[in-house]
């Protein structure tokens, strides 16, 4: 039988990590003895082929982000960099990923690395993340023993050391150039690129930089074959995906399906639906930072293109969902709260700008909003864009919001007109 | 809900800055050692400094080591942590009010963390939270007058799937009801 579950199937009902014995006997470590069989640049050949896309949310070709680091092998070190630094609303994807089967990322780290040279790779974990710290902590000295990791991997010419950075908090951590900042002992501010990480990364090596999941798919492209991988899919985007769904829904949790599942069927039949009685009102599709979808758009295949045309994005593939018993306006206000608090302040529109509008939806939540309120945030939504902000984090945050006005218009409005929240 | 954006992070303002003696601010760096970092603490950054090009990457490392042992990170630990890694105070002070886990004031003995993110709110946290400042008898950002509890606001704990959640110390806890958070609040003392 072909294994249409390849990331989380060996994982245990009883919660405990899979040791390094369950995870060899279910074949484990047979795609880095592949790997190492091929030359670096077959092995990015391979992924290329596999379609395999970032998933930490922007969807970024992985292979074609290990290409742009310079074969010249002057430049020594190379790091290979893993992001685990999950603090986006609503995500909670790369925790079961790194608690569950954690050898499957070693070993895709390890392949990763190999394919760009890196001879040093950190694993870079949340704080509030302790059993994922512990946990891949002990996995990492198992590996170690067994002749996975350290010098001449399993009777190679090949070398890698790994380890854990526990960071401390704070969602910038996990934008690319701020955690490469945060490795580095710096207070974790994004970096101006060019050049990009694969060219000038941490400590100015070449670095390759990716999220759990996507690497923890890295293993099965290199066992199976690409073919496989992108057979696993239901669209053009290879492998599963491990969506998620949370918020007003029966049956809240993760689930590995393949790349291209709707949402309607991820809301309605993994997470039992909405409660009985309530109404879906609308979900972000991939965490705090992506627009509201509406129930005419729940049949779009959540992958990396086809939300583009709602106006939305599939981000972490973790949706929450949103009934009609919560108020919108409360729930962005939430989110609002969360990114302007989570502002590194390093650049005035974000700094300035994500407070103002968290106080605004305040304001309209406590019955005290005014008409001319609702044009000023949709003011922020149109000039907080990529470009004139240092970073993704303020446009991430004004994409639900975006979304909220359009959407839930009339809800915004009663807001006004009647001086207080309809559903307080 | 009061919109306090930058209070949050951490504890409230950052304690005032003493100015630095003459000596000690131009001593150099880690050849001479630090007179307060105690040697189990200075070994712990040694081996955490060995993964890395630069000793500077374990400065959220020393500042957590010496957390770990004191409950927070006062003025005259960053001092040492600074001395050590060799670094100025005002840099590691910028990396230390950075990270919402380094608290640069006194906590109590056992600080929650409650996520006020958005899975979080669509399941009624708010409802646990006034339960919690209620029991407590503390605002957010505050410590119980017998320094048993400070209760923080903490961004989404990657427990949405079990939402409500919090965190006590190292501990996470899902599936929060007011009852559930009494039980738990009375194993911590
Ligand atoms: C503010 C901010 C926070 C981010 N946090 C994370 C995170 O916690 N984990 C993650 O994998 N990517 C995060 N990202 C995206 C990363 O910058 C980066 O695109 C991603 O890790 C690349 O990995 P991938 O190509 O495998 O997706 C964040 C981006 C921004 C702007
Ligand atoms: S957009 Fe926000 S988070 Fe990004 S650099 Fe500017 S202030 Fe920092
Ligand atoms: S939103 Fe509260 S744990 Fe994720």
């Amino acid at each position: 039988m072909i294994e249409d579950k390849p990331l989380t199937s060996r994982m245990r009902s009883d919660g405990r990590a899979v040791s390094l014995q369950e995870y060899v006997a279910a074949g484990g470590y047979q795609g880095l003895r592949a790997a190492l069989q091929l030359s670096r640049h077959q092995v990015i050949e391979q992924v290329a082929h596999s379609n395999l896309k970032g998933r930490g949310g922007a969807g970024f070709p992985t292979a074609k982000k290990w290409g742009l680091i310079p074969t010249d092998l002057a430049r020594q070190p190379r790091y290979f960099v893993v992001n685990a630094d999950e603090m986006e609303p609503g995500t909670m994807k790369d925790r079961l990923l790194m608690e569950g089967d954690p050898h499957q990322l070693i070993e895709g780290m390890i392949i990763g690395s190999y394919a760009v040279y890196a001879s040093v790779a950190y694993l870079f974990i949340r704080g509030e993340y302790r059993q994922s710290n512990e946990v891949m902590k002990q996995a990492i000295a198992e590996a170690y023993q067994a002749g996975y990791l350290g010098q001449k991997i399993l009777g190679s010419d090949f070398g890698l050391d790994l380890h854990v950075h526990t960071s401390a908090g704070r969602y910038m951590c996990g934008e690319e150039t701020a955690t490469l900042n945060a490795l580095e002992g710096k207070r974790a501010i994004p970096r101006f690129k060019p050049p990009h990480p694969p060219v000038v990364g941490v400590w100015g090596k070449p670095t390759a930089f990716n999220n759990v999941e996507t690497i923890c798919c890295v293993p099965h492209i290199l066992r199976e074959g690409a073919h496989y991988f992108r057979s696993l899919s239901r669209t053009e985007d290879g492998g599963t995906k491990i969506y998620g769904a949370s918020g007003r829904v029966k049956t809240p949790g993760l689930w590995e399906l393949p790349m291209g599942t709707s949402a309607r069927e991820i809301i309605f039949e993994h997470a039992g639906g909405v409660p009985d009685g309530c109404r879906f009102r609308g979900c972000l599709p991939g965490g705090a930072s992506t627009a509201f979808l509406l129930e005419d758009h729940l049949d779009a295949p959540m992958d990396f293109m086809s939300l583009q045309a709602h106006g939305s994005r599939l981000g972490t593939g973790t949706l929450v969902v949103l009934d009609d018993t919560v108020c919108p306006v409360g729930m962005m206000l939430s989110l609002e709260i969360f990114f302007a608090r989570e502002s590194c302040g390093w650049c005035t529109p974000c700094r300035e700008g994500l407070p103002w509008i968290a106080a605004m939806l305040e304001a309209l939540e406590k019955g005290q909003g005014r008409q001319e309120d609702l044009h000023i945030l949709q003011e922020h939504c149109d000039l907080l864009l990529l470009g004139r902000t240092f970073c993704a984090l303020a446009p991430g945050a004004v994409d639900p919001l975006r979304s909220a006005l359009k959407y839930f218009h009339d809800d915004f409005r009663r807001h006004v007109i009647n001086r207080r929240c309809p559903w307080s | 809900m009061g919109v306090s954006p930058m209070s949050s992070t951490g504890v409230g303002p950052v304690a005032k800055k003493k100015k630095l003696p003459e000596t000690r601010a131009r001593r150099p760096c880690h050849e001479m050692g630090s007179i307060m970092l105690s040697d189990e603490v200075k070994k712990e950054i040694d081996a955490e400094a060995r993964h890395y090009p630069q000793r500077r990457a374990v400065v959220a490392e020393a500042l957590k080591a010496v957390q770990a042992r004191r409950g927070w990170v006062d003025d005259e630990s960053l001092r040492d942590v600074a001395d050590y890694l060799g670094l100025s105070f005002d840099e590691v002070d910028s990396i230390a009010t950075f990270y919402n886990l380094i608290f640069r004031q006194p906590v109590g003995r056992h600080v929650i963390l409650i996520c006020d993110s958005v899975s979080c709110y669509l399941t009624g946290y708010e409802k646990l939270l006034d339960h919690l400042k209620k029991k407590l008898g503390i605002a957010l950002g505050q410590t119980t007058a017998d320094g048993r509890f400070t209760l923080l606001p903490n961004a989404c704990l990657g427990l949405c799937e079990q939402a409500p959640a919090m965190m006590i110390d190292n501990e996470t806890y899902g599936h929060l009801t007011a009852a559930r958070i009494d039980e738990i609040l009375g194993k911590h003392e």
